[in-house]
């Protein structure tokens, strides 16, 4: 029976549709888990997250090319990553939060979304400027891990450590949020900004905290993917699609929601890859919009508490 | 430029004058007296056909500046491999035209004795902007003429409103064979001047099936948008006249442009039985599919044909996979820059690594080779009118069905009445010389221009369905 079943299946199939899969729901984690954090604490559907995810991955590939240009040790490059993510994830952080979000909050939510939309563009313009239109490589460290065979297909370990990388920034997302004072302090604010701040709560501080980690988020995913990609003008538009469509899918502001909504698209995705290939387009946003028909709020996000 | 606007805005000055004069006289003065009235009109008359007349001296003298407008991809993923080869491609062409430093037959200063101004702007942002930007620059500056475009799309949208602004168009680099056989087959005002992508298509599978006539079969991947679906078809259709024996997998991946991930693209063509794997990927796409398939092996396991790999050959260097099947929409680029002995490439091949200390790619030869069709065309128009200043009539009549030299190759304007070009074409099999520290081309094949072009009045669909005859191959 178990022989039938086998032949039935094709085994190596369903590995590599699942493990592409994981892949591809890694890579959407990565790129969409800060665009989360930033709604669900602060409300803000921000744009700018393309723009951090195109600036890392450029400070990366940029430092990176120096890097090995000068033959230095190649494990450099995995520190320029995460450097890079720091960098951008802070100094973007403070200039977005303090400079344009704090002069929005309560404002209209669309407002909001244009402000960070208007900002994009301004940063898209900034990088032309500083970066130029050439791109920029920096392969070392994916071509440097090599790759190895299962069950007959091959795969980098640079891509399979994505999949580390993401549970990585789960766990530790989620040990933060139930197991550290700051965590609940958080959840306080994300439950209701008022009475936080009416207990001592310095939301301002809480604010501009999660809005820096949201940012070194994006710029981590950038800087990530960059040994992966020609790093050049216009990156960071299919991602802010990308991420917006995970966001939405497992529910605005939701980190679980974020994590399945992603694995969700990536096994969907591979599986019409390698058996409907016309179809990769179609299902993520059928898989978006079959949720918010049936889930509007996403899969994973709590019914809104109306204030009265 | 300056004088052109100053004559058209006079001369529209004066002709709404003699409208209003004209109704003034016939039917609001209250003059009973008909012979006054008849007079009066007479005298407007030959004030209007003074006018007019003056007007038409006023064309007919020698110009001092052209301005030709040159759209290119300035920002977004099309800038790196298409649009700033291209940009200085036409800034280095116009500036030697300028200066009178073409290689014959183009070493005379300026065209038809004008300096030319190039207003090279972005292509990006899609159809409905592009088709703005074309008429603010006909209607606001009143350029002479356009030169340029990279997107099939770009082309596809600008060429209606080209004929109705009845302004000079000469395509330099976007391939949709869809312009002269769906949107204009009766042109005017529009010119392409290489050859479309159903010759890229077709010369392949001519390679293909003299190069790997054992091969078990070929898939594809590219992206899913015009330029890919149309390569694909092109590709598809030719290989089954050509080498019917080597079948096509049904399972080609589609994945959207500027995915720039394709994991599972790359583990569907490692399982796919098929020895072959076609691709039109180019720019940002392109560069990120290598680096995600060097990492796996994919290039060792299977033989790539990828019809734009020259745009990224030199930014790629070692990293440009060893055995891939290499083509460059024509011989330009690596095929111009190795192969193509002549002196006007060794000139533009100098002058470019000089200026910008990189090697010209496609995009750069297929610019300066649409500005050097308008210098023949306004030249032999300017002859053919007493070296004054032709009309853009004249122009066209002097551009449709002629042939010219462009930089890496002849350029016969024998489709669609005139209008687009044919031209040779070169595949080959790249690798990187250590010794040159460049990426180099072997194993070339040259194919002629009627052979890999539908014949005149046919389109490339019908014609590779119909088995490619009329071909001429010898």
């Amino acid at each position: 029976m178990v022989q039938l079943l086998l032949g039935w299946f094709d085994l190596q199939l369903i590995f590599t549709i699942l493990t592409d899969g994981l892949i591809y729901g890694s890579y959407l984690f990565i790129v969409a888990v800060g665009m989360t954090v930033i709604f669900g604490v602060q409300r803000v559907l921000n744009v700018t997250h393309g723009s951090f995810y195109a600036f890392g991955a450029y400070l990366a590939a940029y430092l990176g090319g120096i890097w090995y240009e000068h033959e230095l040790p190649d494990f450099g490059g995995f520190v320029i990553i995460f450097l890079a993510a720091i960098v951008v994830g802070v100094f973007f952080g403070i200039l977005i939060e303090r400079g344009l979000l704090k002069h929005l909050y309560g404002k209209d939510e669309h407002i909001v979304v244009l402000a960070t939309f208007a900002a994009f563009l301004a940063l898209e313009g900034i990088g032309l400027f500083i970066w130029g239109t050439d791109p920029y490589f920096f392969y070392q460290p994916q071509m440097m891990l090599g790759f190895v065979e299962i069950l007959g297909m091959t795969y980098d370990y640079y891509n399979l450590s994505l999949i580390v990388l993401a549970l990585i920034i789960s766990l530790s997302i989620w040990y933060f949020l139930s197991r550290t004072i700051w965590g609940r302090l958080l959840q306080a604010v994300i439950f209701d900004r008022e009475v936080s701040q009416a207990m001592g709560v310095n939301v301002t501080a809480v604010f501009l905290g999660t809005f820096i980690l949201g940012t070194t988020l994006g710029a981590l995913s950038g800087a990530a993917i960059a040994p992966t990609i020609s790093v050049l003008p216009g990156i960071g538009v299919e991602v802010v699609v990308l991420a917006f469509a995970v966001v939405v899918i497992g529910g605005m502001g939701s980190i679980p929601g974020a994590l399945i909504g992603s694995v969700l698209v990536g096994v969907v995705r591979a599986a019409a890859i390698h058996e409907f290939p016309q179809a990769e387009m179609f299902v993520i946003y059928a898989i978006m919009a079959i949720v918010l028909v049936f889930r509007p709020e996403g899969l994973f996000a709590p019914p809104a508490v109306r204030k009265i | 430029m300056a004088q052109a606007s100053t004559t058209l805005g006079l001369m529209f000055i004066l002709t709404k004058l003699t409208v209003v004069s004209t109704m003034y006289l016939l039917f609001i003065q209250e003059d009973k007296n008909m012979k006054h009235r008849v007079l009066r009109l007479v005298a407007v008359g030959v004030a209007a056909v003074l006018t007019t007349f003056g007007v038409a001296v006023g064309n007919a003298v020698a110009k001092d500046k052209m301005v030709i407008a040159v759209p290119t991809f300035l920002t977004g993923g099309g800038a790196p491999a298409f649009g700033v080869p291209a940009r200085n491609g036409t800034e280095l062409i116009i500036q030697a035209i300028n200066k009178g430093q073409v290689p014959a037959p183009y070493n005379t200063k300026g065209i038809a004795g004008a300096q030319v101004e190039a207003i090279i702007y972005d292509e990006s942002g899609g159809g409905a902007k592009q088709v703005t930007e074309y008429r603010n620059k006909v209607q606001k500056l009143g350029v002479d003429m356009f030169a340029g475009f990279v997107s099939s799309g770009t082309c596809a949208a600008i060429t209606p409103v080209a004929e109705e602004l009845k302004t000079l168009t000469v395509y330099a680099t976007c391939g949709t064979p869809r312009v002269f056989e769906e949107l204009d087959k009766n042109p005017k005002y529009v010119f392409r001047t290489m050859s479309h992508a159903t010759a890229d298509g077709v010369a392949l599978a001519h390679y293909v099936a003299s190069k790997y006539p054992s091969a078990n079969g070929y898939t594809g991947i590219n992206q899913n948008y015009a330029w890919g679906q149309d390569s694909w078809r092109d590709f598809d259709l030719a290989m089954k006249v050509l080498a019917p024996n080597i079948k096509g997998s049904d399972k080609g991946q589609w994945p959207k442009i500027f995915a720039g991930r394709y994991g599972a693209e790359i583990s569907a063509l490692l399982k796919s039985p098929e020895d072959l794997v076609h691709t039109s990927f180019w720019g940002g796409d392109l560069e990120a599919f290598i680096f995600q398939g060097l990492a796996r092996g994919l290039f060792k396991k299977k033989t790539f044909l990828m019809s734009v790999a020259g745009t990224a050959a030199y930014r790629l260097g070692k990293k440009l996979p060893a055995g891939i099947v290499l083509g460059s929409r024509g011989p330009y680029g690596i095929y111009a820059n190795q192969l193509t002995d002549t002196p006007m490439v060794k000139w533009f091949n100098n002058a470019y690594v000089n200026r910008y200390g990189t090697q010209p790619t496609q995009p750069s030869y297929q610019y300066a080779q649409a500005i050097l069709g308008a210098k023949f065309a306004y030249e032999k128009a300017a002859a053919a009118n007493s070296g004054k200043w032709p009309s853009t009539d004249q122009v066209i009549a002097a551009l449709e069905g002629a042939t010219f030299q462009g930089v890496a190759t002849e350029v016969r304007m024998a489709r669609s009445n005139g209008h687009q070009g044919v031209t040779d074409h070169a595949w080959g099999v790249a690798s990187f010389d250590k010794e040159l520290g460049l990426p180099v081309v072997s194993e070339v094949m040259h194919f002629k221009g009627d052979c890999i072009m539908p014949p005149d009045g046919m389109d490339s669909v019908t014609w590779l369905k119909g088995g490619m005859k009329g071909a001429k191959c010898d």
